[in-house]
């Protein structure tokens, strides 16, 4: 297993947000986090890379717990996509997708050629390569989270962790980014609100409701009509594309 | 390729940019020894450095030897080292909290400071065993004491911390405010508001030998944390998924603009708009990261405090304007226009 959460709990002040969850990732496979809003999928990405700590349970990374690996080490391993963060500095493109490379300097080593590979590589990927030298503060918002997983990419992970990455891109992006994303060979556990997009393109699923696991397994184990109303409260008709092969899921009125 | 080439443009511009610094500061320095009610030549001001640190025997005035040395050579190296620790304060703050309008003073810092100078000042306190400058160093530190524990009771975020210091600034400055009104005399409070302004006027050797090694310390550790500044871009989470070690930073260097803001208040009093104003002119020179962005902000500080206190001297003839007074007229209009740039960029 790259990603083992076992039986972890926590909670923010008095509310229980993650309430023991279990799940795994394999090495190279992309699990997809599903859930109404709150049910705690922010919150389980932030628990795997010790953004906060578990009030109980264990969170292991290739067999080790997080909370025995080092910061750094950590972020050598592990990137992470947060929604929405943004910044008041006047920074460029390239500034940004260069923190990516913030773990892996050491204190007087200088910027080399690998790290310019890796940035140079990680704006290519996302389409910026072109746009490198712009301000952060012109980007729309789909562009700055282009540029937040070029970054997360120049970090040159083993474990990719994306909050809502498809949030403010237009569909053309949303799926270059998820089959980017996927295409890469790294475990990746994302969190999506689109649950076609999660059928297209995750490995895995894990649908989450008010911070237990209430469904897991393959999507089309996973989504089903009845789930769907349980956990989402509306009605869906659901059936194998014909166009490319995968679930895909029809949303009814009334 | 492209990249690579640009960055050797880069480093050139910048040993460029160092060199016409550090002289600009050594010609800063040169002429606020030079400049006074006595104008003193520049070689005379070499020959007394030199007579005093390279032991030559230039002829020389007693008393121009006595007014380079004791007083005006002295009075701006702290000058500088105080406009660098300040600055420094600020840029390092800006980063932290995230906020363009951070500053050492946004933690209570100098309001603490002046409380502490109050107390001995006016109520005797410390039985004459404190002077003003330590009862300032003391008032800093519980305030700032005292801002932490609020913010760390409040959340710890850069918004809370910020009401925090500004919670903590009324605090102490109505302690302040209470103190002169009800226990000093017309003398005193005179002091007092001319210390609590900016005061160069009492400084000595004594000072350079604190001042400057906390300001060359304090530039060492911030420029230790250069990279974690940087990556404090996006906020601490941020941060901390970049290998940061975002509560251990956060210490230190709350720790360092801490004791750096209380040295320099409990020596000269406090003075504003250094720490807002310079780091925000040098980011426009430097840009925003803070490899580059540090020295700039240090050297930037000193030149300008050094300049400050040069018009301070000669501004009024026969009369020393307190320097809080000449920062504070530079500062603000500088304040204006940052306020307004920070609303375009919204």
């Amino acid at each position: 297993m790259s990603i083992a959460v076992e039986n972890v709990a926590y909670a923010a002040g008095k509310t229980i947000v993650v309430d023991g969850i279990t799940l795994a990732v394999e090495q190279g496979k992309v699990l997809g986090l599903l859930g109404p809003n709150g049910s705690g999928k922010s919150s389980l990405l932030r628990l795997i890379c010790r953004l906060r700590k578990v009030d109980s349970g264990i969170i292991r990374l290739a067999e080790q717990d997080i909370a025995a690996i080092p910061r750094a080490n950590l972020a050598r391993r592990i990137a992470f996509v947060e929604q929405q963060a943004t910044t008041d500095t006047q920074l460029t493109v390239r500034d940004v997708v260069q923190l990516g490379r913030t773990p892996h300097r050491g204190l007087l080593s200088p910027w080399g050629v690998d790290d310019d590979l890796a940035v140079e590589d990680a704006l290519a990927r996302v389409d910026m390569a072109h746009r490198a030298d712009q301000f952060w503060h012109t980007l729309s918002g789909g562009e700055r989270q282009r540029v937040h997983v070029a970054r997360a990419l120049a970090q040159t992970p083993s474990e990719l962790l994306l909050d809502e990455p498809t949030n403010h891109l237009d569909i053309q992006h949303q799926l270059e980014i998820l089959s980017l994303v996927t295409r890469l060979g790294v475990t990746s556990i994302i969190a999506l609100h689109d649950l076609n997009l999660a059928a297209m393109f995750c490995d895995s699923l894990a649908v989450l409701q008010n911070g237990k696991v209430v469904a897991a397994g393959a999507p089309q184990e996973v989504l089903t009509e009845d789930l769907i109303a349980r956990v989402f409260g509306v009605r869906a008709h659901i059936e194998r594309s014909a166009v490319h092969g995968r679930y895909n899921i029809q949303y009814t009125m009334g | 390729m492209r990249a690579a080439v640009s960055r050797q443009h880069r480093w050139w511009a910048l040993v460029a940019l160092t060199v016409v610094a550090v002289v600009l500061l050594a010609i800063m320095i040169s002429l606020a020894v030079a400049i006074g009610e006595i104008a003193i030549p520049l070689s005379t001001t070499a020959r007394a450095v030199s007579n005093r640190i390279f032991g030559t025997s230039f002829e020389l005035n007693r008393i121009h030897q006595g007014i380079v040395w004791d007083y005006r050579l002295s009075r701006a190296l702290v000058a500088a080292s105080a406009g660098a620790s300040l600055a420094l304060c600020g840029v390092v703050l800006q980063a932290m909290l995230r906020n363009p309008l951070a500053e050492p003073y946004v933690l209570g810092i100098s309001a603490g400071a002046s409380t502490g100078a109050v107390c001995v000042m006016i109520l005797g306190l410390g039985y004459g065993a404190l002077t003003l400058s330590g009862g300032a160093f003391i008032g800093a530190i519980v305030a700032f004491l005292l801002v932490g524990v609020l913010a760390a009771g409040a959340g710890r975020s850069s918004e809370r911390i910020i009401l925090c210091g500004v919670a903590g600034s009324q605090l102490f400055n109505a302690l302040t405010s209470y103190i002169v009104t009800t226990s000093a005399n017309a003398e005193q409070a005179r002091g007092v508001l001319f210390w609590l302004l900016g005061s160069m006027s009492g400084v000595r050797w004594s000072d350079v030998y604190l001042s400057v090694p906390v300001a060359i310390a304090g530039y060492l550790a911030c420029l230790f944390h250069a990279r974690a500044l940087d990556a404090f871009a996006f906020g601490t989470d941020a941060a901390a998924a970049l290998g940061i070690a975002v509560r251990r930073v956060q210490v230190v260097l709350f720790g360092i603009t801490a004791l750096m803001t209380a040295a320099v208040v409990s020596m000269v009093g406090s003075i504003g708009f250094v720490g807002l104003v310079i780091p925000h002119a040098a980011r426009f020179i430097v840009g925003p990261s803070h490899h580059r962005l540090l020295p700039a902000t240090a050297l930037g500080g000193a030149i300008f405090m050094v300049f400050a206190d040069i018009v301070s001297r000669i501004i009024i003839p026969q009369q020393i304007l307190p320097i809080g007074v000449v920062t504070a007229l530079f500062g603000a209009p500088a304040f204006a226009i940052i306020l307004f740039r920070a609303r375009r960029s919204v």
